[in-house]
């Protein structure tokens, strides 16, 4: 084997020893789930090795190679369909590698202080070990079975970490949502899969790519249109994205890693490994463009108006997701792709410090009530929180350097690729295809990084500026600031790293015409371009640098805008005041955005409910009283008529002669006719 | 080798006879029982080693009788092939696990349960081994004495019940069938040389033999409602919660595992390869009730207040994929249908277990009874949820890949036309995660709700060992079903392109005579014509399509006009 061969192999399999290793031993052995020192670091060695090893391979690849295949062994093999357990090596999957190992690896760390005291410690390093190994075979996989294994078996973790704290009957029908409407995505993904393999006869992506000429246009679109539905479950889009804010449930370094960062980018990936197979199918790009911008504005216009900082943050998740949604549909793919690289880093840390504030607002309630206070309140509130600055300050920087970032104010991480987008957007508003549509597409975009800058600052000022909120809205919680503190260092250490990938995570992917204004040739900065441009097709941008340098100035002066708009609602320590005064501007919209559109109890009314109620009594009555009542009945009758016959065997042999006699006549008479 | 076959078969019978000497100590009973089926299990090992999968003729350990009387050949033949091998394998497989199963929950009539289930292990091997129609006849009629009496005896409190519309339901499906296979005995016989009789399955199932479209119709009837009952295919399965839910334990894990797959087995040993032209006519039929059992399986089983109950409809709804995957023809659909016949046995065995050691300590099955089980009994969530993940055809694990490989391989089949059946098959996935994980919920998560909850002490050694094999199978066929599905390639394969000859054969025979009119318009000539050309026309099978244009030597004159006058 080549060294990449072992490199990828170590990769993918030392997440999987960790979880068989923690999972085998912490179930047969009590004392063994006591030892969580050892348990922490397998679990962190077998993502921190593999982080390192695709470094490696990172720096031994160029932008020029050629993709490396990694063929472990048959997987199945019946007929004339064969799929292998083979990896694909290549700059988009070795990109997606380090963003999975490296996010998961301090999330990893993180996560050792943060679940320090929880007696299920061994179970949750099991599956976050699962996670990490499901997820890179996602990445990885060099067929869309092995990426379909990968793609059930992140939505199983995801299930599982949900419902971590299954006690909480709520936590567990959070989970079970989240793996039913993902399975509905599936659902389609599958069918997409059979016709792939009707027309292509395979499902190895490089030849299926190849072979594209082999499906007629309407099978294309529909291919199309199931992936990219499959992709609106996992990636929590429209209408399948109501499972994301409840997946909040989970421990936050869970929402952080799978519910942020890694898993639910998924769909952005398959579609911009597919990039190839899109291009052709503009009908579909319009489809993908429209879905994305329509969430991204309709879970910023929800982020809005909740209060839970999860919850804001999971909106927001789903949000941003739209935003790569609206690239891949503009033919953006690399913008998609490096959106999903920079919010894993600020949107990892926006979760981490949104759960070191739990963590230390809990603490604060369980000190209360050490101190015999009865004092019970939501520790993920923000109407309890405010001015945890002072107390937290590694938290606070961290959260406002991402939250700068996430509002796109240049130069931080988020700027760079959420202008791309919106000018990919712009671009296909020029092209032939549907222009006008992409160009209120790109308005929709517009607004809602407007809209993005106030809902965090809302967040970031309402948690960390002003005054503590606790003592103001709970008499007997006088004093408790005492009990605020900053969380211990294997949890900022996490925050420090993913702030500073959020401070400099943009520079990777700078604009080409920011140098070539001033050099007047084609110049290649924007390194990230230059690393995918191999693998993922894309529009070319026809824009004059005049217009590209106009669009950035719009997209810095919403930023700002929505940042000092968010800053004269919020910094003024009106608490709820400043919230009323939003719900009286927009009246009725701030209601509908506050119910979040009803679509729960949508899907609850008139699918769900109705559903159950039809099969309990409808099918289930029919099931025992029409199917099983006719066997019955039949039942019944053939013993009526045993009992009826039962009179004629009289027993006396003249009677039987008699009727054989009668029988040979009437059998006789109509042979003869 | 064929020496072995035969041992394993008979073995547990043995196993009777060394329990009746010791029928007074109840645990010399059971050490008998356990010794008997392990040994069954480890002698059946060298089969599959030692089974060639390449080998020119699939048949292996070949034992040919003489015939019973002269001339009628009905003769004992037994041997397996790729059809029945993993079937057989895991009946050897299960046999210790149920009388491990039941080590601790019977006390009643202790000699006589275990001879029943050693009757059983053998009527069930005899099944999958036998070659000749007449013995398998017999081992499938004799399998349902044993079973009659482990619902009837050792059953719930409608065990009565359950158990006679059981035998009769199937009983009845049987006979029905008797009648089918005593006329193509006869039928078959007139085409050899100095029989009158014959149901040596190589004989009817080969291109020597041709059953006209007439009798091909009454006949696929006859056999095909005995083995939908036994499936159970929709409408016919409503003896299934009835038999599931009062069975003991052990009755339920091989009603499930075991039995119900005779039927899927039957369709495919003998209603394929025999009448194949009705099998195609019949094709859209059967889908349309498999794929309404997978639906309508899944919705009722959603709102099922019992655990058991719940997994018997859930079977109904798995079966129907697999009943979906034969009619598709193709072979990756048929050989997804072996394999996931195999993975029902291993998962919703598991599940059977699962809910048999619960029961075995709280006396009880009801959902509601439950709630919060995760948390004192950890070892039994881990399996209990593995074999969830199994059931609802989780990628990695066992079941994924037959429901993959039977929806894929009828996507691509052309036997429908439509891809209707694909699609509202592939809803069930959806409802399988639907209903799974909603019982799993509500037995496992939660707050306590139940103080006798809170004492249940989770699984013990003998417990956790009878699961571990099911599990192991279940991963490695989820990781490595090659390891499987090699066994069945080739004659799945042959199957398919000997079938499709017949049909041709006989289409071409119905051309020169004169249909009634009913089977005219029953058999569509034209598009089983097409459907020849289209299988046929698969590349390397040049071979066969040669054939279809000259006519075969052994074409049988008869048959047609013949029973319709």
């Amino acid at each position: 084997m080549a060294s990449t061969d072992i490199f990828v192999v170590l990769i993918i399999t030392l997440p999987l020893a960790g979880f068989l290793l923690n999972g085998i031993m912490g179930l047969s052995s009590r004392s063994f789930r006591e030892k969580k020192g050892f348990i922490g670091l397998v679990s962190n060695l077998a993502v921190f090795i593999p982080f390192g090893l695709s470094l490696l391979l990172f720096f031994n690849m160029t932008s020029g190679s050629e993709p490396v295949f990694v063929h472990l062994f048959n997987w199945i093999s019946v007929g004339s369909f064969g799929v292998d357990i083979a990896y694909q090596v290549d700059q988009l999957s070795i990109l997606m590698t380090m963003v999975v190992t490296g996010v998961g690896a301090f999330i990893h760390m993180y996560s050792i202080g943060y679940m320090k005291h929880d007696p299920g410690f061994w179970k949750f390093f099991a599956y976050l070990n699962l996670f990490i190994f499901a997820m890179l075979n996602l990445v990885l996989a060099d067929n869309l079975l092995l990426l379909f294994l990968g793609w059930e078996g992140v939505g199983l973790c995801s299930y599982l970490l949900i419902g971590f704290w299954y006690e909480e009957m709520a936590n567990s029908s959070a989970a079970k949502k989240a793996f039913i409407y993902n399975r509905i995505g599936d659902f389609a993904f599958l069918i997409g899969l059979f016709l792939i393999f009707k027309y292509t006869g395979t499902l190895n992506i490089t030849e299926v790519l190849q072979s594209l000429e082999a499906m007629p246009h309407e099978v294309k679109v529909a291919v199309g249109l199931l992936f990219f539905v499959g992709a609106t479950g996992k990636s929590a889009q429209i209408p399948l994205f109501v499972w994301l804010p409840d997946a909040m449930a989970g421990p936050t370094p869970v929402s952080a890693l799978i519910h942020a960062a890694t898993m639910v980018t998924s769909g952005i990936y398959l579609i911009s490994r597919m990039s190839a197979f899109y291009v052709q199918v503009p009908e579909v790009m319009i489809v993908i463009a429209a879905v994305g911008a329509l969430t991204a504005i309709m879970a910023a216009t929800i982020a809005l108006t909740q209060y839970d900082i999860k919850r804001v943050l999971a909106y927001s998740t789903v949000s941003q997701l739209g935003y790569m949604f609206l690239a891949l549909g503009a033919g953006g793919f690399t913008a998609a792709m490096f959106h999903v690289v920079t919010h894993a880093f600020f949107k990892a840390c926006l979760f981490l410090g949104s759960g070191s504030v739990i963590h230390t607002m809990e603490h604060a309630e369980h000190e209360l009530h050490e101190e015999g206070k009865d004092v019970h309140f939501d520790p993920q509130d923000m109407r309890y929180m405010g001015g945890l600055r002072k107390y937290m300050p590694s938290t606070y920087k961290t959260f406002m350097i991402s939250t700068l970032a996430i509002a796109g104010i240049p130069p931080l991480a988020g700027f760079f690729s959420k202008d791309e987008i919106l000018v990919m957007a712009f671009n296909s508003g020029l092209g032939e295809h549907a222009g006008a549509l992409y160009m209120a597409l790109w308005v929709i975009g517009m607004v809602t990084a407007l809209l993005t800058a106030l809902y965090m600052f809302r967040l970031t000022l309402r948690t960390f500026h002003g005054s503590f909120k606790l003592p103001q809205v709970f008499d007997e919680a006088k004093g408790s600031e005492q009990y605020l503190h900053e969380s211990p260092s294997s949890m900022t250490i996490p925050l420090w790293v993913l702030a500073v990938a959020a401070l400099v995570g943009g520079f990777i992917g700078v604009p080409n015409f920011i140098a070539s204004t001033f050099t007047h040739e084609a110049a290649h900065i924007n390194l990230l371009h230059d690393w995918l441009h191999t693998v993922t097709a894309g529009h070319k941008i026809v824009l004059s640098h005049a217009t590209e340098w106009l669009l950035m100035a719009i997209s810095i002066g919403v930023a700002v805008g929505g940042m000092i708009l968010g800053y004269k609602l919020f910094n003024k320590d009106r608490g709820e005041a400043s919230d009323e005064s939003l719900a009286e501007r927009f009246g009725v919209m701030y209601e509908i955005w506050s119910e979040k559109y009803n679509l729960d109890e949508i899907y609850e009314g008139y699918i769900s409910r109705p559903l159950v109620r039809f099969s309990d009594r409808v099918l289930a009555t029919f099931d025992m009283k029409v199917l099983d009542g006719t066997v019955n009945a039949v039942g019944g009758i053939t013993r009526l008529f045993g009992s009826l016959f039962r009179y004629l065997q009289t027993g006396v042999t003249s009677n039987y002669a008699l009727a054989l006699v009668v029988g040979v006549i009437i059998v006789l008479s109509l042979l003869m006719i | 080798m064929d020496t072995l076959l035969n041992i394993c078969i008979y073995l547990p019978l043995l196993g009777i006879a060394g329990i009746l000497l010791f029928r007074n100590n109840e645990t010399a009973v059971k050490g008998v029982s356990l010794l008997f089926t392990t040994a069954t299990f480890l002698l059946s090992l060298p089969l599959i080693l030692n089974f060639d999968p390449a080998a020119a003729n699939s048949i292996h350990y070949l034992t040919e009788g003489a015939p019973v009387l002269e001339g009628l050949d009905v003769k004992y033949l037994v041997g397996l092939d790729g059809l029945s091998l993993l079937l057989f394998m895991l009946t050897t497989l299960l046999g210790p696990i149920v009388v491990l199963s039941s080590w601790d929950s019977i006390s009643k009539y202790l000699p006589g349960y275990y001879a029943m289930l050693l009757l059983l292990q053998t009527a069930s091997l005899g099944v999958f081994a036998s070659l000749d129609l007449i013995i398998f006849y017999i081992f499938f009629e004799l399998s349902l004495i044993p079973m009659y009496f482990l619902i009837g005896i050792w059953g719930g409190k409608d065990r009565i019940h359950a158990t006679v519309k059981f035998f009769v339901y199937t009983l009845v499906g049987s006979l029905i069938m008797l009648v089918g296979l005593i006329y193509l005995g006869y039928d078959a016989g007139a085409a050899i040389e100095g029989y009158s009789f014959t149901s040596d399955w190589r004989f009817l199932s080969s291109g020597a033999y041709q059953i006209g479209l007439v009798e091909q119709t009454y006949l696929f009837l006859s056999f095909a409602l005995a083995f939908s009952i036994k499936v159970p295919l929709f409408p016919f399965h409503t003896w299934l919660p009835w038999a599931h839910t009062e069975a003991p334990t052990a009755g339920s894990v091989v009603l499930a595992s075991i039995l119900l797959k005779m039927g899927t087995y039957g369709l495919l040993r003998v209603c394929l390869p025999l009448f194949p032209n009705a099998f195609l006519e019949f094709a859209p039929l059967m889908a349309t009730l498999a794929v309404i059992g997978i639906i309508y399986g899944a919705l009722v089983a959603m709102v099922q207040k019992d655990v058991k109950k719940l997994v018997a409809y859930s079977s109904v709804s798995h079966l129907g994929f697999v009943v979906l995957g034969l009619f598709a023809f193709t072979s990756i659909s048929i050989q997804g249908a072996l394999l996931q016949m195999v993975n029902h046995g291993l998962s919703t065995g598991a599940l059977f277990l699962i809910v048999g050691m619960i029961y075995d300590r709280r006396h009880t099955r009801m959902i509601e009874d439950f709630g919060g089980i995760s948390k004192v009994m950890p070892v039994f969530a881990t399996f209990f949820m593995i074999s969830t993940l199994a059931s609802i055809g989780l990628p990695g694990l066992n079941g994924f890949i037959g429901e993959f490989l039977i929806l894929n391989g009828t996507f691509y089949s052309d036997m429908f036309n439509t891809e209707v059946f694909v699609i509202l098959g592939a809803s069930g996935v959806i409802l399988a995660a639907v209903y799974m994980l909603w019982m799993y919920q509500r037995v496992m998560f939660g707050p306590i709700k139940h103080e006798v909850n809170k004492k249940l002490n989770d699984l013990n050694a003998r417990e956790v060992g009878l699961l571990i094999p099911l599990v192991i199978f279940m991963v490695w066929i989820g990781i490595r079903p090659v390891d499987f599905t090699q066994y069945s390639e080739k004659q799945v394969n042959q199957l398919i392109q000997t079938s499709t000859e017949k049909r041709a054969a006989v289409i071409r025979q119905a051309r020169q005579e004169k249909l009634p009119g009913w089977a005219h318009s029953l058999y569509d000539v034209k598009k089983q014509m097409a459907q020849n050309e289209k299988v046929l026309n698969q590349p390397g099978w040049d071979e066969a399509r040669s054939l279809l244009q000259h006519p075969a030597a052994v074409t049988r004159s008869q048959t047609t006009n013949k029973s319709t006058r």
